[in-house]
C-alpha cells in the first residue's frame, strides 16, 4: 500500500495557510490552470516520497460544501470524485487555522460526511499560542476519529511529517466519527436518502447524507436538479423532510448548521481553551488602517507609493527588452538573406515576441505588490474601507486595485481581478478596466494634443494641453463607472452579491510564495495570451506587408522628402502601405469613418493599432513617411496639421477632429493583448468578443455625436 | 426587545438571537448562531460594511447581510 501512488486532495477555508503548505509539499512543482468551462483555478502538484510521486490537488479555499458558489460545487465534486478528468482522491487533507478552529472545523464535519480517509492539519499554531489559545491535537483526534497533526507551514521538519503521515496514513480504515445527527434531523436525511436520492440519481452512496442536508436546508434544487425529470417529485419529498423538522419545532434551515455547531463545540471544549483575549497587535494595526478617515488615505497612499514604484522599476526593464528586440530584429534581418522568410521572421515573430515579453515588467512588479498586500491581510482592509464606495457605483471594494492598475496598462489589471472573490463583481470590473487611460494612449494623445490644442495657459500654470490631457483621464474614469453602472442592471445574479469577507490576522508576507506568484502570473501571460497576441501579430504584419507591389520608378528613385508638404504617393514605404491589405481596408473604411472626421491614412491606423495602440504613431510616421530619426514626432505633427485634402484644398485635421480621434482612442477597444487576457481570465470567447463590440460601438457613437455636434455649431 | 444587526450603530457584545432572509444559510455556516455572541468592532467609511468579532474572527457585512441578523 506505501508504495502506491496516491491522490490527495487539499482541503480547507481561505487564509489557513493552505496554499503556502501545498506549495512547501509539493517543491513548487505545479500545474495552474483553469478548471474546464469556468473560471476557478485549478491547481494539481506533484510531492515525491520515498521515490514515489503522489498527486495533490489544491482545492479552491471554501467555507463549506454546500456548492451556491462555483468553488464550493467544484471541491464538493472532486472530493466525490464527480468532477470530469479527476480521479476520486485517495486521501483528504484538511488544513484548518488553529487560530479560529469553530468556524475551521464546520468544513471539517462535511468532509467527514464523505466518509473518505481523512486527515487533519492544524496550522498556525505558532499564532495561536501567541495569542493564548492552545490545542490539543490528541483530544481533537479523539473525537474526530481521524489523524491529527500540528504544523507550522514555514517548518520544514513540519512538512517532513506531514508527508510521512501522508504515506503512512491507513487507507483501510477510512471512516472519521460522525458529528451524529439527530432527531428530527437524522429522520428527515433518511426520507430524502430513502425516497429520493437512492432510486432517482447516480450520486455515490457516500454524498448521500451531504446531499440530503443540502436539499433540506437550501430548499433549493441547485445545477443538475432544474433538468431533472422528476424534479417535482423531489420536490415533495423536500417538503415533507422539511414539515418533519418544523413538526419538532426547528427551522430547516438552521437545524444543520446548529447540530453541526453543537458538535463542535463539543470538540472545542476539551480541545482548545480560549483565553479572553485582550488587544492584539492585528486590533492595534487596523484600528488605524481601517479608521473612518485615515484608512481611505492610508489605502491612496499605499496605492501611489505602489504605482509609483511599478512605473519607475519597470520603465528600465521594458526598455531593455525594447533595445534586446531591436538588436535581435535587425541581428535576423541583416543575417537571413531577404525575403519573405526574414519578414516574416522580423517584422511578425519578432515584433510579436516583442509585443508580449514587454508586459512582463509590469505584471511582474504589480503581482510582487499585490502579494504582498494579500499575503499581510492588508487587502482585506482595503476592500473593506472601499467597499462603501465602490458599490455606489456598481462594483465591489476590492475592484479598486485592478482599476487603478488599469493606468498603467488593463493587463495586469484583468489578471488582478482574480482576487474579487464574487463572479459577476469580478466580470464588470473586467469589462470596464480598459476604459482607464493606460499609457499605451499616451503617446497617441501626447501627438494629437500638441499637434491641435493650442498651448494657451487658462489659468495660471494650467494650460489648456494640460487641461484636455487631464480631461481623457476623466472621462476614461467617468465612462468606466457608467458602463459599470449599466452593466450592473442588465447582469446581477439576481440578489445582491454576498460580502461576507473575513479579515485575517496580519502576518509577514511569505517572500517565496511572493516571488513564486509573480513568475507564475507572468508565465501565465506569456504562455496563454501571448500565443493569441503572436497570432494576431503575424496576421497584422501580413496585412500591413501584403501584396507585394511594385513601386513606380519616379517615387523609388525620388530624393527622400523632409519639408513638411506632403503626398502620400511619394516615398516607397508609404506607397507600399497605402497598397497592401491593411491599406486597402483602411481605404474602405473610408466612408464608415469620414462622419467621425478621419480619413482612410487614420483608417490603416488604427487597423495597426490593433497590436498595441502606440503603434497608431508609428504607422502614421511611416504614412507620412517621416524617418525613425529623433525628432520625428515634431516632424509628423507638423505634416499632420499641414496636410490638406487634394481635392478640396481643405486640412484633413482639425482640432475637433483630433478630439474626435482621442475620444475613439479613450473608449475603443483596440488592444489584442487586452482581448487575448480576458478570454484567458473569463475562459470563454463570449467576454472578449462582447467586450471588443460594446467598446467600439461606444467609441465610434461618442465620435460621432462630437464630430458632428461640433460641426453643427461651427467649430 | 431585539433589533437588527444593521441597525445597531454602538460598539460592544451583543448577543444574536435569530437569523433570517436570503443570506441566512451562509451567516449559520460561518458560524453566527442563535446564541452566539458577536462583537460589533466599527463601520466602514460611508456607514457599512461593519466589521464585527465572531467565534474569535473578524468578519465584515454589508448592510444587506446585516439586516438578516437579529440581536437581543
Amino acid at each position: 500500500m506505501k508504495n502506491e501512488p496516491l491522490t490527495i486532495a487539499l482541503v480547507g477555508n481561505p487564509n489557513t495557510g493552505k496554499s503556502t503548505i501545498f506549495n512547501a509539499l509539493t517543491g513548487m512543482k505545479q500545474k495552474v490552470g483553469n478548471y474546464p468551462g469556468v473560471t476557478v483555478e485549478q491547481k494539481t502538484g506533484f510531492m515525491q516520497v520515498d521515490g514515489v510521486k503522489h498527486k495533490i490537488i489544491d482545492l479552491p479555499g471554501t467555507y463549506s460544501l454546500n456548492h451556491k458558489k462555483i468553488d464550493e460545487r467544484i471541491a464538493y465534486q472532486t472530493l466525490i470524485g464527480e468532477y470530469e478528468h479527476e480521479k476520486t482522491p485517495d486521501l483528504a487533507v484538511l488544513v484548518l487555522d488553529a487560530t479560529n478552529l469553530d468556524r475551521n472545523l464546520y468544513l471539517a464535519t462535511q468532509v467527514m460526511d464523505l466518509e473518505m480517509p481523512m486527515m487533519v492539519l492544524l496550522n498556525m499554531n505558532d499564532l495561536a499560542k501567541e495569542r493564548g489559545i492552545s490545542v490539543d491535537a490528541n483530544s481533537i483526534q479523539k473525537r474526530l476519529g481521524v489523524p491529527v497533526l500540528n504544523v507550522v507551514a514555514k517548518d520544514k521538519a513540519d512538512i517532513q511529517k506531514v508527508k510521512q503521515a501522508i504515506v503512512e496514513h491507513d487507507l483501510s480504515q477510512p471512516k472519521p466519527f460522525s458529528w451524529n445527527p439527530k432527531e428530527p434531523l437524522s429522520e428527515a436525511i433518511n426520507l430524502i436518502t430513502n425516497e429520493w436520492l437512492k432510486p432517482h440519481t447516480d450520486l455515490p452512496h457516500r454524498a448521500y447524507p451531504i446531499e440530503a442536508l443540502r436539499l433540506i436546508s437550501n430548499n433549493q434544487l441547485t445545477n443538475g436538479f432544474h433538468q431533472h425529470p422528476e424534479k417535482e417529485v423531489a420536490q415533495k419529498i423536500i417538503s415533507k423532510a422539511q414539515a418533519r423538522i418544523e413538526r419538532a419545532g426547528e427551522n430547516p434551515t438552521a437545524a444543520e448548521v446548529m447540530a453541526r455547531y453543537d458538535f463542535i463545540e463539543e470538540c472545542t471544549q476539551n480541545g482548545s481553551a480560549r483565553q479572553e483575549e485582550g488587544e492584539t497587535t492585528s486590533d492595534k494595526i487596523d484600528a488605524v488602517v481601517t479608521h473612518k478617515v485615515a484608512g481611505p488615505i492610508i489605502f491612496v497612499a499605499i496605492l501611489l507609493l505602489m504605482f509609483q514604484s511599478i512605473f519607475s522599476w519597470a520603465e528600465p526593464f521594458m526598455d531593455l527588452i525594447d533595445l534586446f528586440f531591436v538588436y535581435a530584429g535587425n541581428f535576423v534581418a541583416q543575417t537571413l538573406p531577404a525575403g519573405i522568410l526574414n519578414d516574416l521572421l522580423v517584422e511578425g515573430v519578432i515584433a510579436g515576441l516583442a509585443g508580449v515579453i514587454i508586459f512582463l515588467p509590469q505584471i511582474m512588479f504589480l503581482f510582487f505588490f499585490i502579494s504582498i498586500l494579500e499575503g499581510t491581510g492588508y487587502m482585506a482592509r482595503a476592500a473593506f474601507v472601499m467597499d462603501g464606495f465602490m458599490t455606489r457605483i456598481g462594483l465591489h471594494g476590492r475592484s479598486v486595485v485592478p482599476l487603478i492598475s488599469g493606468f498603467a496598462c488593463a493587463i495586469p489589471g484583468i489578471m488582478a481581478t482574480r482576487t474579487i472573490e464574487s463572479w459577476s463583481d469580478r466580470l464588470i470590473t473586467i469589462m470596464v478596466l480598459p476604459f482607464m487611460a493606460c499609457s499605451a494612449r499616451l503617446p497617441v494623445y501626447a501627438l494629437m494634443i500638441s499637434a491641435f490644442v493650442p498651448n494657451e495657459s487658462v489659468i495660471g500654470f494650467i494650460s489648456l494641453q494640460g487641461l484636455t490631457f487631464f480631461g481623457l483621464y476623466i472621462f476614461g474614469i467617468v465612462m468606466a463607472i457608467a458602463a459599470a453602472w449599466v452593466m450592473k442592471l442588465f447582469y446581477s445574479d439576481g440578489s445582491s452579491t454576498p460580502f461576507m469577507m473575513e479579515l485575517p490576522s496580519y502576518k509577514m508576507p511569505n517572500w517565496s510564495a511572493v516571488f513564486y506568484n509573480m513568475f507564475e502570473r507572468g508565465w501565465i501571460f506569456v504562455k496563454e495570451a501571448g500565443k493569441i497576441i503572436m497570432a494576431i501579430s503575424i496576421v497584422l504584419w501580413f496585412l500591413a506587408s501584403y501584396p507585394k507591389v511594385e513601386v513606380p520608378p519616379e517615387i523609388a528613385n525620388a530624393p527622400a522628402t523632409t519639408e513638411s508638404s506632403f503626398n502620400p504617393e511619394a516615398s516607397v514605404s508609404s506607397y507600399k502601405l497605402k497598397h497592401s491589405y491593411a491599406g486597402q481596408i483602411g481605404q474602405l473604411m473610408e466612408p464608415a469613418i469620414e462622419p467621425l472626421g478621419f480619413d482612410w491614412k487614420i483608417g490603416i491606423g488604427l487597423i495597426t493599432s490593433f497590436a498595441a495602440r502606440e503603434v497608431m504613431v508609428g504607422t502614421l510616421n511611416t504614412i507620412y513617411s517621416v524617418g525613425d530619426e529623433s525628432g520625428s514626432v515634431a516632424t509628423l505633427q507638423e505634416k499632420l496639421i499641414n496636410d490638406k485634402d487634394p481635392e478640396t484644398g481643405k486640412p484633413i485635421f482639425s482640432t475637433l477632429s483630433a478630439i474626435s480621434l482621442m475620444v475613439f482612442f479613450a473608449l475603443a477597444m483596440q488592444c489584442m493583448s487586452t482581448l487575448a487576457i480576458v478570454r484567458r481570465e473569463t475562459n470563454s470567447w463570449k467576454w472578449p468578443i462582447v467586450m471588443f463590440t460594446y467598446m467600439t460601438a461606444l467609441a465610434y457613437i461618442c465620435s460621432l455625436a462630437i464630430y458632428q455636434g461640433g460641426l453643427a455649431l461651427g467649430y | 426587545m431585539s433589533t437588527l444587526l444593521s441597525d445597531q450603530k454602538q460598539t460592544g457584545k451583543k448577543r444574536i438571537t435569530n437569523v433570517k432572509g436570503p443570506n441566512a444559510s451562509r451567516l449559520l455556516e460561518m458560524g453566527l448562531l442563535p446564541g452566539t455572541s458577536v462583537e460589533i468592532i466599527r463601520s466602514a467609511p460611508l456607514g457599512f460594511p461593519i466589521e464585527i468579532k465572531v467565534r474569535g474572527y473578524l468578519l465584515t457585512l454589508r448592510k444587506e447581510e446585516a439586516q438578516c441578523v437579529e440581536i437581543e
